[in-house]
């Protein structure tokens, strides 16, 4: 009977973690695992006394377990670690309650602004002279102040908490420009006669407009970020939520967080698999498409790896779960990926710097203009003074200045994972982008990294399994790539390796031993000399081979040549395409190998590298990446991230290339969780794509800032007349940010060249 | 008008003062974990004293819903933690030399410094 027939289905038990306070005896133990299992739900509550931890399963709520230990006496707090689901969940409904009380206030704000505004433009004067329109206008006031008190509170009392805390930020300044256009008119309103007549003018309009239009950017803006971190919830969304483990003989459904490391999980046809595992029972094929962009299946045997997040498609299988929680591939891409995201590129840090003294500086450069306006400006100076300094407050906007490399950066590292490239930093983000030379390993990079018999040539032999046979015979002893490939190739297809006697290895020359009473010779020109076997007619068949990017060994019996047997470790299907994209960027390709010369020279022009290094020890690959670093090129260093580690270490961007979703993520700047190139080429697209974008944002941001001021301050009242209104700096603000955030977005529909 | 202008200059000097150039004084933090209130485009305390070779954990709350406020990063350790609104986040701190070291959002709006003494 097969467990599936007996399982008995259960829903999913959770576990809740508690940290409890204030217990310290062994008889405070018992007194808490009572209490928890009263709540009903519980099914089991263990006391740790010593990490005052309190382990209880149950679908109950968390809450109701805190208030169970409170009435006993003690104090407790969740020590549940919430899934990265539940975060962004929890994120998504607090952007949207967020949102929606924006929207609201904007409602409000321009509730009263639009009317205001349409009567200063079209239908009467925003001015202050009979004592009808001073209470008018006062009723106007008292409203733009309750506006002020509701949609616009949090501008306020943020703004005044930052004042207080010796900091300011953007709240501060729309503090200070609305409150002092608000503050202006009230004294106009309140005491007429302390201004000149042409300077009673009142600027209500102004306030509630710049209220509302800076809601409504804010709204706009909280919607767009949202979309931002789409690559990191898709990520996130991949994680299943329950597992099928295999407990005591009987299937249970559990929640993730619950599989604990060797339990056996089944998975069925379509379903997902909920962490990492070795297979124990089945074969499958599995789509990781989402981790690792290779869009075809991989198929799984006994023994094989399967990762959390990837989807069976068609078989059944058993595994054991070899990495649960945080630790799985998926877990640990995701953490990688949230890092990135929140890092940032060196060409960040120049608007650091300026975002650190920007809104002080803004207040000061607000003082100024005033003080120009009052010694230097045309009647009524008082109203022109009041208008530059509250357009300049409200026009600098230091948030497009400080979004504008996180925002690109957090799309662009999203966009990178998708395509299944890895980027550990901003740093290394912004070098990827500048690479000049690309060093490629050989073996394992270009190459598949697994030798493979490729050719077998009858000479004398009865067939070529007759040559598969005596090779694998001779080789089956032997852990030599080489060997293995032919062993391999031989069991493959199902030819049996016979008994060999008086093997014998032959330093520089090959092997030989006796098969069924033959003396059986393996190797090399030299050997078969040696041997006084005549391979002249099958010496050019050789060299062909060999400038094949093969290793043609010639196989003889009793001094008669039976045949040749060629491996060679396969060229990558699409190195040859990715190299080609790689140098149409203008990148020089250099190709580093321990191989000889004759195997490197093939691959080399295989692929179309014209500039290759072989027979290069580990330590001489590090070498001469420092060679070409010298001569000043930005290197960048790809290999499979174990053997070349020194060189991915010592380059200016060092790429792991990983084979599948068993990645090495911790080893390299840059990791690509497929086999191919076009990962590499993805890599460099993504990154100047990104950098390109963060350039722009902060061109953006620099150039707003640097002629909304001056625009703001009246610098164009001398030789045009033009005086900014209020309200236009209000919108260009709200919409600086906007652009910033949605140029960031523009990044999610990049697709790499 | 010369009083205008005096009192213009004055308030410029304050302005560098209050923002540049006053450093608030640091919070110790107590035995049982530290918090910090994200609230009102600010973290409160935003100066906090912390002893050097220990093993610390801030606990962050974050009243404050703007987007600013979500992400809470100290890049000398790597630390990028997203916030939730009305909800505790704790960070646990790596043993720290003595020096300072910034924590802040994003785009650096929000700001506030460990002192490591």
């Amino acid at each position: 009977m097969t467990p599936s027939n007996t399982k008995t289905p259960q829903s999913s038990i959770k576990r809740h973690h508690l940290l409890v306070g204030g217990a310290s005896c062994a008889s405070c133990v018992g007194k808490i695992e009572k209490a928890l299992n009263g709540v009903s739900g519980v099914t089991d509550a263990q006391m740790n006394l010593p990490q005052s931890m309190a382990t209880v399963y149950g679908n109950v709520d968390e809450s109701d377990l805190i208030d169970a230990i409170k009435a006993s006496g003690y104090n407790a707090t969740s020590a549940t670690e919430k899934s990265d689901e539940h975060v962004i969940n929890e994120k998504d409904a607090a952007d949207h309650a967020y949102y929606n009380k924006l929207l609201r206030d904007t409602a409000i704000a321009l509730g009263l602004g639009v009317p205001l505004m349409v009567y200063g433009l079209f239908i009467g004067d925003m001015s202050v002279t009979t004592n009808a329109e001073r209470i008018a206008w006062l009723i106007v006031g008292v409203a733009t102040f309750a506006i002020m008190a509701t949609s616009g509170r949090h501008f306020y009392v943020g703004g005044f908490k930052s004042l207080l805390s010796h900091n300011a930020n953007m709240d501060t300044l729309i503090m200070l420009g609305t409150g002092t256009a608000w503050l202006y008119s009230m004294l106009v309103v309140l005491l007429p006669d302390a201004l000149p007549l042409m300077a009673r003018h009142v600027y209500f309009e102004a306030t509630a407009m710049i209220i509302g239009l800076i809601n409504l950017g804010l709204a706009l803006e909280v919607r767009a970020r949202g979309r931002t971190s789409d690559a990191i919830k898709r990520l996130i969304g991949l994680q299943a939520k329950t597992a099928r483990v295999i407990r005591d003989g009987k299937e249970l459904d559990i929640a993730i967080e619950d599989v604990e490391l060797n339990d056996r999980i089944r998975i069925r046809p379509g379903e997902k698999i909920p962490v990492d595992g070795q297979v124990d029972e089945g074969t499958t094929s599995i789509d990781e498409s989402m981790l690792t962009g290779e869009p075809m299946p991989v198929e799984k045997r006994i023994g094989d790896s399967v990762a959390a997040g990837t989807i069976n498609k068609t078989g059944s299988i058993i595994f054991s779960a070899t990495r649960v929680g945080k630790d799985t591939a998926l877990a640990r891409i995701i953490d990688m990926v949230k890092h990135a995201q929140n890092s940032k590129p060196p060409i960040g840090r120049l608007a650091d710097v300026i975002s650190a003294y920007f809104v002080p500086a803004i207040m000061i450069i607000a003082v100024v203009s005033a003080l120009l306006w009052l010694n230097f400006g045309p009647e009524p100076t008082v109203a022109f003074a009041l208008v530059s300094a509250t357009t300049i407050l409200i026009i600098a906007c230091p948030c497009a200045l400080g979004l504008a490399t996180p925002m690109s950066v957090m799309v662009g590292v999203g966009k990178a994972a998708e395509a299944g490239v890895l980027i550990r930093n901003g740093e290394a983000l912004q070098t990827a982008s500048k690479i000049t030379t690309m060093v490629l390993d050989k073996t394992g990079t270009i190459t598949l990294g697994e030798p493979k018999v490729t050719d077998v040539v009858v000479a004398n032999a009865q067939s070529e399994t007759q040559i598969l046979q005596l090779s694998a015979s001779l080789e089956s002893g032997s852990e030599h790539p080489l060997a293995m490939a032919i062993v391999q190739s031989a069991t493959d297809k199902g030819v049996e390796a016979d008994v060999v006697s008086n093997f014998n290895a032959i330093t520089g020359h090959g092997i030989e031993g006796d098969v069924n009473g033959s003396r059986v010779y393996l190797g090399n020109e030299r050997l078969m000399k040696a041997q006084g076997v005549d391979i002249s007619g099958y010496i050019t068949h050789a060299q062909d081979l060999a400038a094949q990017a093969k290793t043609p060994m010639y196989l003889a019996a009793n001094s008669e040549l039976l045949g040749i047997i060629a491996v060679a470790d396969p060229i990558k299907e699409d190195s040859v395409s990715a190299i080609k994209r790689l140098q149409a960027k203008g990148i020089r390709i250099v190709m580093l190998t321990g191989d000889n010369r004759a195997t490197a020279e093939a691959v080399a022009k295989k692929v179309g590298i014209g500039e290759f290094f072989a027979e290069v020890l580990p330590q001489d690959k590090t070498a001469k990446v420092i060679e070409l670093q010298q001569s000043g090129e930005v290197v960048g260093m790809t290999g499979d991230g174990i053997n070349d580690a020194p060189a991915l270490a010592r380059a200016d961007v060092g790429f792991a290339i990983g084979t599948g979703t068993d990645v090495a993520i911790e080893s390299a700047d840059i990791t690509l969780m497929r086999g191919s190139l076009h990962g590499l080429a993805d890599a460099i697209s993504v990154s100047k794509a990104t950098l390109s974008n963060v350039k722009q944002n902060l061109f953006g941001a620099f150039v707003y800032n640097a002629a909304g001021v001056p625009i703001a301050a009246g610098i164009l009242y001398p030789f045009f007349g033009i005086l900014l209104s209020p309200i236009i700096a209000g919108a260009a603000m709200a919409l600086s940010s906007l652009t910033v955030v949605s140029n960031a977005n523009r990044l999610r529909w990049f697709k790499p060249s | 008008m010369l009083i205008v202008n005096l009192a213009g200059a004055l308030l410029i000097v304050l302005i560098v003062w209050w923002f540049w150039l006053y450093k608030p004084k640091a919070v110790e933090q107590s035995e049982a974990g530290f918090s910090v209130v994200v609230e009102n485009g600010n973290y409160s305390p935003s100066r906090i004293k912390l002893k050097t070779g220990e093993q610390h954990a801030l606990k962050f709350l974050r009243k404050d819903a703007s987007p600013c406020a979500e992400m809470l990063l100290i890049p000398q350790f790597d630390i990028a933690e997203t916030l939730i609104v009305n909800q505790t986040t704790t960070i646990r701190l790596p043993e720290m030399s003595a020096g300072e070291y910034e924590f802040h959002c994003q785009m650096k709006m929000y700001k506030g410094v460990l002192v490591v003494e």
